[in-house]
């Protein structure tokens, strides 16, 4: 798919934009702070909703303004659609498809699919859990929109769960009735739980043939890049377990068990119970649910390490970008209509490359519907990209 | 803020479930504008349901005496019992005459956030109930919410033990929902359609979902 017209109104820096994009490579030059991340922010909101950079709506309505628009034409083979969000400070945002009466702005989601890869996603590999748990989640529920409430059941149970063992806690021991009512909170936290992880690992095992592709072809020392599953719920879990030790594959498959990639919900909802067993009496004493999905990892390894904290600033980079490009590929697997493929964004990347991954980058992405890149410099962009440059000046773009 | 009494009953309506600030001082200068008799009226209508109204001691639906109507009814069956967690419950039920047993009002569902559990309801009193043999089956009839499916859950587990049939108001209500806001058609359907309180089906597996549709509006 591509977007062939974007228009801002009361987004970020714009008071009104009008951008027109063409099917395949579409560069936004132009110096630092002039707007262009502001631009595919915008298209990337149409996608999800929300923005890459800031997790509250806020920042995205202009400086005095309390409305924000923005609207795209998005082909999609050979079909046309025109979307229009309202982004309301503290309303429900709103919607409009090809012009019709306003809906809710959740359901446009699936109309544009877009991949997004920005300097911000190095948090990926460097930063602390939550990024590759989220990272997961939103794949899933792009796949299977089904899937959305998934993740909001679990978080209710685990907060009603937490609430008892702190009040267990405080009032000192168990009694026979918060003991029964705590296996009662059991089952619905791993019957719910079960689904998350049932959602997150099937992600990841789609994922994982095109990372390792991905980082190959991004990189060229060869080393191999995996993603393995840190179940906090699988029987050997311990939170020390990736720290300074080289990780040959047996360290890998005590972290990282095979068992839990292919287990029906049944059988991780009896592990999660298990697990959930085992750790009472220290949830008890802490007062908070110690193991399931809400604590787990993705363990991110090049070669025999693990990424987080060893990988060179350069490896980091290509890791996360292949994460993205994996994303990326899987999405195109999972609707492969010709002209259906998700528009790929990379903001800001090409600078931080040398010559020699640039060139791979740009023959990696050549095959995209659309690509729309960002660069502060036109010479930072490969050659071999091709595409069309647009100038991006304080509020305006031009071609 | 205003004097005195004007906002001390602005406070005070501002403390009803579902009547936020806004509402309470529109309530409060109605209220002021009244006809003084209407406004007595409703005085003592709160002063009497305060009074007269107390809980049956059967089944701790509201009632006037010491058995509420629906336990002195001779006609309903005496072999099942409804749970249910509120007294409007029981009404959005009565209302679908899908059901002619007993009720048992809970008073409420396990919420541990808000500190309701198990003692806090009225199990131990339903659990005494079922020493009559007449009891043969019981019908689990919570919100079909996180916080109601807890409450269901723990009552299978506390029940089961005793030998009763136990069953779950089958799906179609809305999930998130609160029983006393669906349709009678609905609640019958549901009554009809319980189910056996049995462990969940897994969930199905990830499949590719295709785009939403949308209409065209140009081709090219
Ligand atoms: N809500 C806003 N209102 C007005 N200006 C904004 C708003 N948010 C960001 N900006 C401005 O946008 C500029 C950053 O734009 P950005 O797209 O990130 O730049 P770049 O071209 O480097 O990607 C900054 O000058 C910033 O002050
Ligand atoms: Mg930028
Ligand atoms: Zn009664």
């Amino acid at each position: 798919m591509y977007i062939s017209h974007v228009s801002l109104t009361d987004f970020r820096s714009y008071a009104q934009a009008d951008v027109e994009l063409g099917p395949g490579t579409n560069v936004l030059v132009g110096p630092n702070g002039v707007g262009k991340t502001n631009i595919v922010e915008a298209i990337g909101y149409l996608a999800t909703l929300s923005s890459h950079r800031v997790t509250n709506d806020a920042p995205l309505l202009r400086f005095g303004t309390d409305r924000a628009l923005v609207r795209a034409r998005v082909q999609r083979a050979k079909l046309v659609t025109s979307l229009e969000v309202e982004i309301t400070a503290g309303k429900a945002n709103r919607a409009r498809i090809n012009r019709a009466n306003p809906v809710r702005a959740r359901d446009i989601l699936g109309i544009v699919r877009t991949v997004l890869f920005a300097p911000e996603d190095l948090a990926l590999v460097k930063g602390d859990p939550s990024n590759r748990r989220r990272f997961l989640d939103d794949l899933l529920v792009i796949l299977r929109p089904g899937e959305a409430a998934t993740r909001g059941d679990y978080e209710r149970v685990l907060k009603q769960r937490n609430a008892l063992l702190k009040s267990a806690r405080n009032g000192g021991k168990l009694s026979t009735a918060h003991e029964s009512t705590l296996d009662v909170w059991d089952t619905h936290l791993a019957r719910a739980g079960a689904r998350v992880l049932r959602g997150r690992l099937e992600v990841l095992r789609l994922l994982s043939p095109y990372l390792g592709a991905a980082y190959a072809s991004l990189a060229d020392a060869n080393k191999e890049a995996h993603a393995y599953y840190q179940a906090t719920i699988s029987p050997d879990f311990e939170s020390e377990a990736a720290e300074n030790k080289a990780l040959d594959t047996e360290e890998v498959s005590r972290i990282a068990p095979a068992a839990l990639l292919h287990a029906g919900t049944a059988e991780i909802e009896d592990m999660f119970l298990e697990a959930l067993l085992n750790t009472r009496e220290k949830e008890l004493e802490r007062g908070i649910t110690l193991v399931g999905p809400h604590r787990d990892d993705v363990l991110l390894t090049l070669g025999t390490a693990p990424a987080k904290g060893y990988a060179s600033h350069g490896e980091t980079w290509s890791l996360a970008l292949a994460l993205r490009l994996a994303a990326y590929k899987v999405m195109g697997e999972d609707d492969p209509r010709p002209g259906a493929g998700p528009i790929l964004i990379l903001d800001d990347v090409f600078a931080e490359l040398d010559a020699t991954r640039r060139t791979r980058l740009a023959t990696i992405v050549a095959g995209a519907d659309q690509v729309i890149v960002t660069a502060a410099v036109a010479s930072d962009v490969p050659a071999e990209l091709g595409g069309t440059f647009l100038k991006v000046s304080p509020g305006a773009v031009k071609s | 803020m205003y004097e005195g009494a004007v906002q001390e009953l602005i406070d005070e309506l501002g403390r009803l479930p579902g009547i936020g600030p806004k509402s309470a001082q529109r309530i409060a200068f109605h209220i002021l504008e009244a006809d003084p008799q209407d406004m007595v009226r409703l005085a003592q209508a709160i002063s009497v349901v305060k009074e007269r109204v107390k809980y049956c001691t059967i089944c701790f639906n509201v009632s006037e005496s010491e058995t509420c109507t629906l336990c002195r009814d001779e006609r309903r069956s005496d072999e099942i019992i409804c749970v249910v967690e509120e007294s409007k419950d029981v009404v959005a039920i009565e209302r679908s005459r899908a059901f002619s047993g007993r009720y048992h009002v809970l008073g409420g569902a396990i919420n541990p956030i808000n500190g309701i559990g198990p003692e806090q309801l009225h199990v131990r009193e339903l659990i005494a109930r079922l020493g009559d043999e007449r009891i043969t089956e019981i019908i689990l009839a919570t919100d079909p919410n996180l916080e109601g499916e807890a409450t269901a859950t723990y009552l299978v587990r506390t029940l089961r033990p005793l030998g009763i049939k136990i069953s779950r108001l089958a799906s179609g209500l809305p999930v998130g929902g609160d029983l006393e806001y669906a349709d009678e058609v609905t609640l019958a359907r549901a009554i009809e359609g319980r189910r056996n309180t049995a462990p969940s089906a897994p969930a199905a597996p990830l499949v590719r979902t295709p785009l939403p549709a949308t209409e065209p509006t140009s081709s090219s």
